[in-house]
Parts: structure tokens; sequence; C-alpha cells
């Protein structure tokens, strides 16, 4: 699978659709541990981006699409995936085809701003707990496809997992033992974005 | 003089604060920056801009967690994001502790440090003074204004003695307040007819103490 910016402009459209699609689910899930607004508002953050998108390589597509979203989506989401885009942005460099070397770079460099951002840790039920198993499992992979389906999968194992947790940051750690039973919105959502960006 | 951004998810919550503690401090430019396209929301460009927008140095309070956020991406991507401080501290009180201590012309260091301890109640205050009272300067005066110590009335009392080197404390009954807390002084929940001992110590007890007095004991200027 070859990754240049025009894929990578592909692999995002497909998140689009995929927001557009979940996008209740993620309402939903929201709405029963948070303020209820996740999925509208990725929904509109990536809308805005697909309305017109611009950037030929691979680390420009990405650094408009994180602009885009910090202005754009309003909540908690908008810097945390902003900032999560932006760092794989900045760590793909100038490169004018991603190899999976440099897809792995690029989640780490994503899981690294989420974490300097949200100050969230593993195990506090937020979108850390699908991205840093995700990252980890990316790692060994060979391809580019090898290494989005290691990240899609575990990042899908480690939403579910969240169902069990205690929220620690954001709005469902208002809730306390109460937000325990259902999957954090922000976790969720990072699988659905991560598994979107296969073809 | 120190400027003020208020980054909060609602509009009107972001409109009113800035309203509050602006009554509190006239001259204390003060932006309230809330919602997004008409929604809850934090909005980064507007955040952006009300940044951008104030000379001199900045503190920025937030309301909840993604405003912190989008107040640390607004405060990274200013042209000198030294100017910009994120300051850690409860939204209302510490808004409003800010903007006295801004009013009374302190520097970026006292007015983060005003809005930190915000929240603090005069018992708190006063267990962490431990001062005594015998061994200072002071007066005993009644409030004589109708609403008592109130906000306009704490804060012009802070006013009077921000800027000069004296540590001023008002009990109340066996509650101490600091004069240049306005929160601590609401603390006190200090009617009209209640008896307020003011004390001081440092080099300008004496103007600090006078200062108090007059305004205690001409209403606060209330007619």
């Amino acid at each position: 699978m070859a990754c240049t910016g025009e894929d990578v402009r592909a692999a995002l459209y497909r998140v689009v659709e995929t927001v557009r699609e979940h996008r209740d689910e993620l309402v939903e899930l929201d709405r029963v541990i948070g303020d209820g607004d996740h999925g509208e508002n990725l929904r509109r953050g990536f809308d805005a981006w697909a309305a017109a998108p611009t950037g030929e390589s691979p680390a420009e597509v990405l650094k408009q699409l994180a602009t885009t979203l910090i202005s754009k989506v309003g909540g908690a989401a908008g810097p945390l995936y902003g900032t999560a885009f932006l760092r794989a942005s900045t760590a793909v460099r100038d490169l004018a085809e991603l190899d999976a070397a440099a897809v792995v770079a690029a989640l780490r460099a994503g899981l690294d701003g989420v974490v300097a951002r949200g100050k969230a840790e593993p195990g506090d039920k937020t979108m850390v707990d699908a991205l840093a198993p995700a990252v980890t499992a990316a790692e060994s992979a060979v391809t580019v496809s090898e290494a989005l389906e290691a990240a899609a999968r575990a990042a899908a194992e480690g939403a579910e997992a969240t169902r069990d947790l205690v929220a620690r940051k954001g709005r469902a750690s208002y809730l306390g033992e109460r937000s325990a039973g259902h999957i954090d919105p922000g976790a969720r959502s990072t699988a659905l974005i991560l598994r979107a960006l296969l073809p | 003089m120190i400027s003020l951004v208020l980054v909060s998810h609602s509009a009107r919550l972001a409109e009113g604060l800035a309203e509050l503690a602006g009554q509190m401090a006239p001259d204390v430019p003060i932006a309230g920056i809330g919602g997004l396209e008409g929604a809850l929301g934090t909005d980064f460009a507007a955040v952006h801009a009300a940044l951008e927008a104030c000379e001199g140095e900045v503190a920025v309070l937030y309301d909840l967690g993604s405003a912190r956020m989008t107040a640390e991406l607004a405060i990274e991507s200013l042209a000198e994001p030294d100017r910009a401080v994120l300051v850690e501290a409860p939204f209302v009180e510490g808004a409003v502790a800010a903007a006295v201590a801004a009013q009374g012309g302190e520097g970026l260091r006292a007015v983060i440090d005003a809005a930190v301890s915000a929240g603090t109640r005069a018992e708190a205050t006063a267990a962490a003074e431990g001062c005594v009272l015998a061994e200072r300067a002071g007066f005993t005066a009644e409030l004589v204004n109708e609403i008592g110590l109130h906000a306009r009335p704490a804060a012009a009392l802070a006013r009077a003695v921000a800027g000069l080197d004296a540590r001023v404390t008002v009990t109340k009954g066996g509650q101490r307040a600091d004069a240049a807390s306005v929160l601590g002084l609401l603390g006190l929940d200090a009617r009209k007819g209640d008896s307020l001992v003011v004390t001081a110590d440092g080099a300008d007890a004496t103007r600090a103490l006078e200062a108090v007095r007059g305004l205690i004991e001409s209403g606060f200027g209330e007619s």
C-alpha cells in the first residue's frame, strides 16, 4: 500500500464518512458520561475539513486537517485530535510517501501530543486507552497496511476495555464511579478513525 | 496593566464573568470569550484573536478542561507566547481576584497569585497567617453602609491597600481576612452594624489604616 499525500487524503475522506455514520452513536456514548457533543463536534470538524481540503504532501494534508479541527470542533476533541494530527504532520516531515516506519512515527507523535495536551495516562478512560495500545501494536509492522491493521485492532480492544474503567480525566471524571459501565466516547472515536484509515 | 482573557464553553458565562469581574476593576481590559458558532464550545480563533488584541501581559483563566486545551493552543500560537500565562484557578473567584489585583496595578505574578489563592475563605487565610493581633497597630470600626462588606466595598477596600507596603488584616468575630483579598473579605460576610477590627503592619501600615478607616467610616461612598 503506497501512502502519498493523495492516499492520506483518501484515507481521511473515509474517516469523514465514518464520523458521519457514527455521529449518533458517539453522541449517545458521550451523552451518558459526558456532555453529549462528541459526535456532533467531530462531525462538524471533519466535515469542515472535507469541504476544502488543501495540501499536497502527507504532512501538508495532516497539518491542514489539524488546524481545521482545532478551529471547528469546539469540544475537547478539537485541541486533542488537532494536536495529534499536528504532531503527526511534523513527524512525517517532507516525505512524499509514507512507509510503515513513518506511519508508526506519526502515530507515536500523535499519542505523545494527546498525552501532552490532555495530561491523561493509560487507564484514565480517555482516547489514550485506544491510542496507546494502537501505537504499541503498530510498531512491529513491516508494511503500512500491517501497521494500520494492527493499530485499528488494538485500538478497538482498548476502546472496549474502557467500559470497566472509572474516568479520571475529562467531563466524565465528574461522575466518578458512575462512569464505569460505559465505553469512553473519545476512545471509541479513536478506534473508529484508525479503522477508517484502512482502505 | 495586566489584561484578562476568560475562556468558557458558554458565551453567556464568559460575558457575565467579564461583567462581574469588570465591576470591581473598571480599568482592566477583560475579554470573556465563550461558545462556538452560537453553541456551547470553545473557539480557538476567537481566543487567539482576543489574546493578540491585548497589549502587554495577559492572565488567561478557563472554565473546564477543554477550554484549558484551547487556551493553551492559542497561547502557544501567539507571536510572543511568553506574554500570556494560563492560570489554574477557580474560574469565577479567580477572575474576580485577578481583576482586582490587576486594577491595583499589580504585576503578572501577583495577579496570578491572587487568582490561584482565590476561593480560600477567611478562616483559612487566618490560619495560614497566624499573626498576633495585639502587636499590630489597628482600630475598631462599625460598618455603617447598607450593603455591608459586599462585593463593591470589598473591592474598594482591597484596592485601597494594594500597592502599599503593609499587611492589613480585617477581623470580624473570630474570623480574619487579608484586606488585599476580595474573596477573603467577602468570606467574612460582614453586614451593616458589624464591628470590624482592622490591624496592619509594614512600612505603610499607618497610611493603610487611614485609608481603610476612611472607607469604612464614609460608608464606602454609598449615599
